[in-house]
């Protein structure tokens, strides 16, 4: 068996007085494309901005490519991690948020070369070839030089895809990648979210499209109060749901 | 249900008619009283002890256009000066040090808290605290030498718009989205670099048009170091009054002068609004 891409064991996380979440373990294994579904805070966007460390765990630990995230054993103890290490861990996953949050004072090209050339320090001309290249990945090599403002939500998320796969992550992280988006621009972003599963690319993805789940995903996790309830294939987990919990939710979306 | 084809009658079609104009007899009365009141102020001033002839005379005296240039050198050196300290302490204000923060603070707190004709006397005499500057056995200045009027105006004016520059730059800071940081974040930039080219350039949108407002303010502030022997315009112009007794003339030399650079600053502050409004011209207007 191989080693699972991203593994996750027993981690807690509390604001203030709300559990976001309890005990939670899971594996991701590489080119694995997995779903998290669940009503709005069950936990499943906190377990993702955990393993973007954009929020930091309470207990627990979560391992990605092997590496533990945000701590060093060393004598026996654990240590943090500096913000610069916690940056360059950061390299290993990209992440495409609910609100797309591309950067508003530059272009749709500029907003993808600005990983590549300000922090890994690649050469511009060809940092901007491969931004080319994967703006017409993602439909949108005519864009290059516009604005997001100019740009319609669904192209903004496309760009926003583009961004994070400049910097050659091992694994992807949607958070709700569709919600914030008018119905008839979802499809696009799917389609776009499809064809980077065929290319055998490792995602994690939050999300309330279930077609989708169905369609692209191989596992489904359902989550309920900061815990994961039921997880397994997805036509298992969708098709014939052994937990009540998941049997109410899966009834109420659809 | 009624189809929509047939439409209700009763319902006119005003597409040929055009709208009257509506005759807004109360503006008129309104700037007729004006033009009456300027009139018999503008009367007054004519008939007012007053020689013009002087004032045109001086208005491009070489020490008034020598002082002018000092008043301007001064407020851009200073606003630069005031600007990069606010960065600076914007920057420490808003971070997860504890002691970055309270020194921030601390700066505002004492430079807003004290009046600046105040701090500018200060500085001038640092010689009666400090006779000599310097590392002590190594080298060492007679403070009388390094406070100039051009040096204690400087430091003065400077480190005061500093303390309020910081807190218009840590309100644009505020102002961005945090979604901003987090997506900076999760490509791998630290703090400072998320800060330096994402988080400041977008700031600067916000923190332009008060920025405006603090230079305009700095630009007259000068004025103060008249106090301190710095040769701005002001200064300058009571210096020729001291000898010619001509008063008012040359305080309104100064006036129209003051007037005229801040005539120029607008248009300005407008160019640099839209050189960082890149982006927003389509969401913003």
């Amino acid at each position: 068996m191989t080693q699972p891409l991203v593994a996750i064991r027993s981690v807690s996380k509390n604001f203030g007085e709300f559990q976001a979440l309890k005990q939670v373990s899971l594996d991701v294994y590489p080119g694995e494309v997995l779903c998290l579904i669940g009503a709005s805070g069950s936990g499943k966007t906190t377990l993702l901005r955990c393993i973007n460390q954009l929020i930091s765990i309470d207990s627990g630990g979560i391992w990605v490519d092997g590496e533990l995230l945000g701590l060093r054993e060393r004598d026996g103890r654990l240590h943090r991690l500096t913000s610069r290490e916690i940056a360059r861990q950061r390299l290993k996953t990209g992440m495409v948020f609910q609100r797309f949050n591309l950067f508003p004072h530059k272009t749709a090209l500029e907003n993808i070369t600005e990983g590549p050339v300000q922090v890994q320090g690649r050469n511009g001309n060809e940092a901007r070839a491969e931004a080319m290249e994967l703006l017409r990945r993602v439909g949108l090599e005519a864009k290059a030089d516009a604005y997001p403002s100019q740009l319609s939500g669904g192209q903004q998320q496309r760009v926003a895809i583009a961004r994070a796969l400049a910097m050659k992550p091992m694994l992807m992280l949607f958070d709700e990648p569709t919600s914030a988006l008018d119905p008839e621009l979802v499809g696009e972003v799917l389609s776009v979210m499809k064809g980077l599963a065929r290319s055998g690319m490792t995602m994690l993805v939050v999300t309330h499209e279930l077609g989708f789940a169905r369609e692209v995903a191989d596992r489904v996790v359902y989550m309920d109060h900061g815990a994961i309830v039921e997880s397994g294939r997805t036509a298992d987990v969708l098709g014939a749901p052994r937990e009540a919990r998941t049997q109410a939710f899966l009834s109420a979306v659809i | 249900m009624r189809m929509a084809e047939t439409l209700a009658e009763g319902f006119p079609d005003l597409s040929q008619m055009t709208v009257a104009r509506q005759p807004h007899w109360r503006r008129w009365l309104a700037a007729a009283g004006i033009l009456v009141i300027l009139a018999a102020v503008g009367r007054a001033f004519a008939g007012g002890q007053i020689e013009w002839s002087y004032v045109g005379r001086f208005l491009t005296a070489k020490v008034i256009l020598e002082g002018i240039i000092n008043t301007m050198v001064m407020a851009v050196l200073a606003m630069a000066f005031g600007i990069a300290l606010g960065v600076a302490v914007a920057i420490m204000r808003l971070s997860p040090n504890p002691v970055l923060k309270s020194v921030a603070a601390g700066y505002t707190w004492l430079f807003r808290g004290t009046p600046l004709i105040l701090q500018l006397l200060l500085w001038f005499n640092l010689a009666l605290v400090f006779p000599t500057i310097g590392i002590p056995g190594l080298w060492s200045l007679r403070a009388v030498d390094v406070m100039t009027p051009f040096l204690s105006a400087l430091l003065g004016l400077g480190i005061n718009q500093g303390a309020y520059t910081s807190e218009v730059i840590r309100a644009g800071m505020l102002s961005v989205d945090a979604g901003q940081y987090e997506a900076a974040q999760a490509i791998g930039m630290g703090r400072l670099r998320a800060l330096r080219r994402i988080i400041l350039p977008q700031a600067m949108r916000v923190v332009i048009p008060p920025l405006g407002n603090e230079f305009i303010g700095l630009v007259k502030a000068t004025s103060l170091a008249s106090v301190i022997q710095y040769p701005e315009v002001l200064h300058n112009a009571e210096n020729i009054y001291y000898a010619n007794s001509r008063v008012i003339e040359l305080l309104i030399v100064a006036g129209l002068w003051y007037l005229l650079v801040v005539s120029i600053l607008t248009p300005l502050q407008m160019l640099l609004e839209r050189r960082f409004a890149r982006g927003y011209l389509q969401a913003a207007r």
